[in-house]
């Protein structure tokens, strides 16, 4: 009898944690939420209605101006749309080919030159130039304003070859043992086998280099403001980003409707739906791809 | 001529076993080779904080000034400021960093529906996706004076006039902190979330007959679960105390917000790059590597002395 009277106490507790518990995990949604969908609302809204206020998650006004806008002669967007495609398909194809590459002989128990080539990878995730030498360094390599500076400065990164070696760790190695007495040679275990075999954590890994390559912006600052057409959406975005923010105030209260017409906030607001979409579209499709990653990441840690 | 003899064969040997592995060589090298000019030569490139480094005469033939960049550096106001901004942001992140996504790994770890948990989870990834320059446009439109935030202050008739929070200086380190709450605290939750969902059911069956409660669970067998986890991230993130970069407080900041927003990286950028002082800026970064190289030995010792496998 008091058990059972304890048993339905705790419920009656436990129910009110779950509420209390699941309010606040949809206040965390919405919070999270909101800030996207306003933002796609105001870019979306007519830019001088918006200055009156008041939108939340649906345009008032709707319009496609904003968009039109970025896309219309003489704009860079276009272009720099181009560039952050390139950059993100070339530089996650060629870093995951690379670091598979480069991981396959430091996984083969027989190599040579498995220990000094991993000490001379695990170093440079510890110690790393710094700026500066590292600026002096793709000038003297005349990378800079070139578009492989996006590619080539990044295309290894020692946890990604370990991530990738321990994955081949895995593979049974009777499997290339019996490869090497049909006749093949490494290069063909390497693309016949491995490779094929790897796919999950190579997916993982070439979705994280997409990332960050689509998201970049500080090395077209650095190394690409001379070559307008090596601008990224990313880079474009920060230098309205960098312009607002110096003339903001006037912007909003005192400025004519001609120039509302072209209301660098209601731009800024398009800036960020499209270099934002491209990841929002992929982002349902690669989820879990993400998960496995960072749990690889934390095992290795 | 004898030790030729013995070592000749045994130099065959190793050439053979070379030609024998000239596929993987052939997969390896060019890598090595590209390891050595992306990340050694720029090793090899912190000498010229010791010298007066002059673009036009190249690498070798620079005058040698010793300290001098060093002495300069530790007599600069500035560095101090850039100094004391970059420690407190980053203790800041650090510690709200920490107490955020653990408390939410623990609260999501609670939810009894797992569609939902799936839901919120995926959710919560999404910022992290997305890039700072985005995350600090969003941030600033949302704070903006015309912004949603400020709309609700005044409609609620919390304020009287909208607040201009982007011009606040006192208010910058909140700022870049809370923004990384909001884009970072999902995603750091998953390694908690992974190390809480290796804790062993009967531990909480136990409990469950002990008769100890929701949060008892949680303290007792949850956080002691995770600990192991918390403490190698903590002291990960304790080396890095001085590497917070600058795209935060760059992407985020202007004019007004400056002196609260300069950080090592920031200052070595302005002065190395923007003003062309290579050896200043190479001396700032070599300052950093220092402190960097202190502070995990440091961490390291403190993991041990509390009784945990040491990390390195």
């Amino acid at each position: 009898m008091l058990e059972r009277r304890l048993i339905s106490h705790r419920r009656v507790y436990f129910s009110l944690f779950d509420v209390v518990l699941n309010v606040f995990m949809f206040f965390v949604v919405v919070i999270t939420l909101y800030p996207f969908l306003n933002i796609l609302a105001k870019s979306l809204n007519d830019p001088i209605d918006t200055v009156k206020g008041g939108i939340t998650i649906f345009p008032r006004v709707f319009t496609l101006d904003n968009y039109r806008v970025l896309f219309e002669g003489g704009s860079r967007l276009p272009r720099a749309f181009q560039v952050s495609v390139l950059r993100t398909v070339i530089g996650a194809l060629l870093g995951v080919l690379s670091c598979a590459m480069f991981a396959y002989p430091l996984s083969r128990d027989d190599f040579v030159f498995k220990k000094s080539f991993s000490t001379l990878l695990v170093i440079t995730m510890y110690v790393s130039g710094g700026l500066i030498p590292g600026y002096l360094l793709i000038r003297s390599l005349g990378l800079i304003n070139s578009f492989w500076v996006y590619i080539i400065p990044g295309l290894i990164n020692a946890f990604n070859v370990i991530v990738i070696r321990s994955y081949i760790d895995t593979i049974p190695p009777s499997l290339q043992e019996s490869a090497r007495i049909d006749g093949a040679n490494d290069i063909t275990i390497f693309f016949k086998i491995i490779l094929p075999l790897c796919t999950p954590v190579l997916a993982t890994i070439g979705l994280f280099i997409a990332v960050g390559q689509w998201n970049s912006w500080f090395d077209t600052y650095l190394y690409a403001r001379g070559n307008e057409n090596l601008t990224t959406l990313q880079y474009e975005l920060m230098k309205v980003l960098d312009s607002a923010q110096t003339s903001s105030r006037v912007d909003i209260y005192s400025e004519s409707i001609k120039m509302a017409r072209k209301n660098p906030e209601a731009i800024k607001m398009a800036i960020t739906m499209v270099a934002t979409l491209p990841i929002v579209l992929v982002y349902p499709f690669l989820q879990r791809y993400f998960v496995t990653g960072i749990t690889l990441g934390a095992i290795k840690e | 001529m004898k030790t030729a003899t013995s070592t000749a064969p045994r130099r065959n040997a190793f050439l053979q076993k070379l030609w024998h592995q000239r596929f993987l060589l052939a997969l390896s090298v060019p890598f090595v080779i590209w390891l050595i000019i992306f990340c050694y030569i720029p090793l090899v490139g912190w000498v010229i904080a010791f010298q007066d480094y002059k673009p036009h005469l190249g690498f070798f033939n620079q005058e040698w000034v010793g300290l001098k960049h060093f002495e300069a550096l530790f007599k600069a106001p500035m560095f101090y400021q850039a100094l004391w901004n970059t420690l407190g942001m980053s203790v800041l992140l650090l510690v709200f960093g920490f107490t955020s996504s653990i408390g939410f790994a623990l609260l999501l770890n609670e939810l009894t529906s797992l569609k939902f948990k799936k839901f919120v989870q995926t959710v919560s990834y999404l910022p992290h996706f997305v890039s700072w320059v985005i995350v600090a446009s969003i941030i600033t439109s949302m704070l903006s004076l015309s912004g949603p935030i400020n709309e609700w202050l005044v409609d609620w008739g919390i304020l009287k006039k909208p607040f201009d929070f982007m011009t606040q200086p006192d208010l910058f380190w909140w700022i870049v902190v809370f923004a990384d709450m909001w884009k970072e605290t999902g995603w750091n939750a998953i390694i908690y979330l992974a190390a809480m969902s290796a804790i062993d059911p009967q531990l909480y069956e136990a409990a469950l007959v002990d008769g100890a409660n929701r949060l008892q669970r949680i303290w007792y067998i949850t956080l002691p679960g995770i600990r192991y986890t918390v403490i190698t991230l903590l002291i990960l993130s304790i080396g890095n105390i001085i590497n917070i970069g600058f795209e935060r407080q760059y992407l985020l900041g202007n004019a007004v917000v400056a002196p609260k927003a300069l950080v090592l990286d920031k200052y070595a950028l302005d002065f190395g790059i923007g003003l062309f002082r290579y050896s200043y800026g190479t001396a700032i970064g070599i300052f950093k590597s220092g402190v960097s190289i202190v502070m995990l030995v440091i961490a390291n010792q403190l993991a041990h002395r509390f009784g945990e496998r040491k990390i390195f």
